[in-house]
């Protein structure tokens, strides 16, 4: 019994911090729904939703119950399984890559060994991360490029022109804004020398100024115009333009099969925001935090974990502004944009990167 | 245990997607089928400690090149209707190519049972990003070349016979292709 439970724990472990860390990215997404509509509302002199709850803070809830509760229709010439599929592509997707990230620094304090059967042997640090992979920023960019699927699939098998012009666009869209995203992600890689997350955020973390934003200021910027147009977010939200085409690619989706798609891309959004956070904005990283509280510690790891959380929602709230202030671009502006000026602009800043590194090692 | 049981599930997965992406009529079903075979294949490369290929496998081939096979395949939007079978020799040729790979499987598995069990070597760092890129710019550099000139070779050749012409090019073009069509009449 007590060799099962010591083989079973580490994977317990891994399973408690899967339910915390998707519970929390959850709860933030919900509230981020709620946000935008409130922003928005109050950017346009409304005053959003305040009926289901104190100012509307049950809104998330009661969306979801409505959800659940609609009538789940498959159009009748769809292709069933693969509309089936789409979804769920798109949601696995857009969760998968928080497993990789660093929430925080590893909290070394605490003393494991009162835990029974000598399970906290040997254990000195709890790190709060799920998973630590030494390329995580390979793993990130992969199943984000994995996540065009979901939007594809659901527009190929609606078997509706709206729905497969939607999918059309968003897959060519997102192929063509892939290539700046990565290239504008090298420049930090090449700086920091490492592909692993954790390793990013350590790189940065001797002054404010050796954020990566300073250096690496236009890969930010490149960066953060890729990020929304992998996101499908205004201005790059031709998918789904609902003047046009009604709402792209999930037109024939409703209820469960809807949120899923819904929810996919406020994740989606999340993990974005927090993965220019770890590259360009040092993570959970607080200028002068280590002269307040010990490092290692229950509160610095407190204090740096919901600094990172802050910094997160900064994008998000960014992401809201700029919904409510931008119009649409056209399709063509959007195709050479991306290709003759955000790609190029993304390379030239790989190279100068790369001449300085080299420079600088020498 | 633990180890084996994960390498048994994705082995079947991919198996499994190998076998529904070649009896698929649908080219969709197929290129579907086909990036679940890429997905399992990395799983398996994560089992082996080797992240990163496991890592580019997934950003190369599920997440850029089918990408563009299932844009290529929606946007043909091909009918389920096939065309006339022609190709019935490629059969026998796919079942004789099909043995020979069962026969290199069966030596492998051959080879191993008679090789002495060497524990694995823990310090070995070959799947280490670091290791990778040290080998492919020193002792692979020519290779590495070779592959970058090949595929700025492609990039060039699919530009030019994507490449609209201009107006009187185009009419040029049309006029030879028209008189080569006239001769052969």
């Amino acid at each position: 019994m007590e060799a099962v439970i010591k083989t079973a724990f580490p994977f317990m472990v891994i399973t408690a911090g899967v339910v915390i860390g998707f519970q929390m990215v959850l709860m933030i997404v919900a509230y981020t729904v709620l946000a935008e509509r409130k922003v928005l509302g109050w950017m346009q002199g409304r005053v959003g939703p305040n009926r289901v709850g104190p100012w509307g803070v049950l809104q998330p809830f009661a969306d979801f119950l409505k959800f659940i509760f609609k009538e789940d229709i498959t159009p009748d010439k769809s292709t069933k399984f693969v509309y089936f599929l789409a979804p769920l592509v798109a949601l696995t997707c857009a969760l998968m890559p928080i497993v990789v990230y660093p929430f925080g620094p590893e909290i070394t304090s605490v003393d494991w060994s009162f835990l029974p059967m000598g399970l906290g042997e040997g254990v000195k640090a709890l790190p709060l991360t799920i998973a630590r992979v030494d390329v995580g920023v390979l793993f990130v960019l992969g199943i984000t490029s994995v996540g065009v699927y979901g939007i594809m699939l659901a527009g190929w098998s609606s078997n509706s022109k709206y729905s497969l012009m939607g999918g059309l666009r968003s897959s060519a869209q997102m192929i063509s804004y892939e290539l700046a995203m990565g290239a504008s992600v090298i420049g930090v890689v090449l700086l920091a020398g490492t592909l692993d997350l954790g390793g990013i955020i350590r790189a940065q973390q001797q002054s404010t100024f050796r954020w990566f934003i300073v250096p690496q200021f236009i890969g930010f910027i490149v960066f953060l115009i890729a990020a929304f147009a992998e996101t499908n977010r205004t201005p790059f939200d031709l998918p789904e333009a609902e003047t046009e085409l009604v709402a792209g690619f999930h037109t024939e989706y409703s209820a469960l099969k809807f949120a899923l798609f819904f929810m996919a891309e406020y994740v989606n959004m999340f993990t974005v925001s927090m993965m220019c956070t770890v590259l360009f904005l040092g993570g959970w990283y607080v200028p002068g935090l280590s002269h307040v509280f010990e490092v290692g510690s229950i509160p610095y790891a407190l204090v740096s974990h919901f600094a990172f959380i802050g910094k997160i929602c900064a994008f998000l709230f960014l992401y809201i502004w700029v919904r409510g202030t931008l119009p649409r671009f056209r399709f063509d502006q959007l195709m050479n944009f991306g290709w003759k000026f955000l790609l190029p602009v993304a390379l030239a800043n790989v190279i100068v990167t790369i001449i300085v590194v080299f420079f600088l090692n020498r | 245990m633990v180890g084996t049981a994960l390498f048994f599930l994705f082995a079947g997965f991919a198996i499994m997607c190998a076998i529904s992406m070649v009896y698929h009529k649908n080219p969709l079903y197929s290129a579907i089928s086909l990036v679940g075979v890429f997905i399992s294949l990395s799983c398996i490369y994560i089992t082996l400690a080797a992240p990163f290929i496991a890592a580019v496998q997934i950003l190369i081939y599920a997440g850029a090149i089918m990408v563009l096979v299932v844009f290529v395949i929606m946007l043909l939007n091909l009918d389920d209707d096939t065309g006339p079978n022609r190709l019935k020799y490629l059969y026998t040729l796919g079942g004789g190519l099909g043995v020979v790979l069962l026969a290199q499987t069966f030596f492998i598995f051959y080879a191993v049972m008679r090789a002495p069990n060497v524990p694995s070597d823990q310090t070995l760092s070959a799947g280490k990003t670091l290791t990778i890129g040290q080998a492919m710019y020193t002792e692979y550099l020519l290779p590495v070349e070779i592959v970058g000139v090949l595929l700025l070779m492609a990039i060039i050749g699919s530009v030019m016979l994507a490449r609209r012409l201009a107006q009187p090019q185009l009419e040029i073009v049309v006029e030879r292709e028209s008189e080569i069509r006239h001769d052969e009449q």
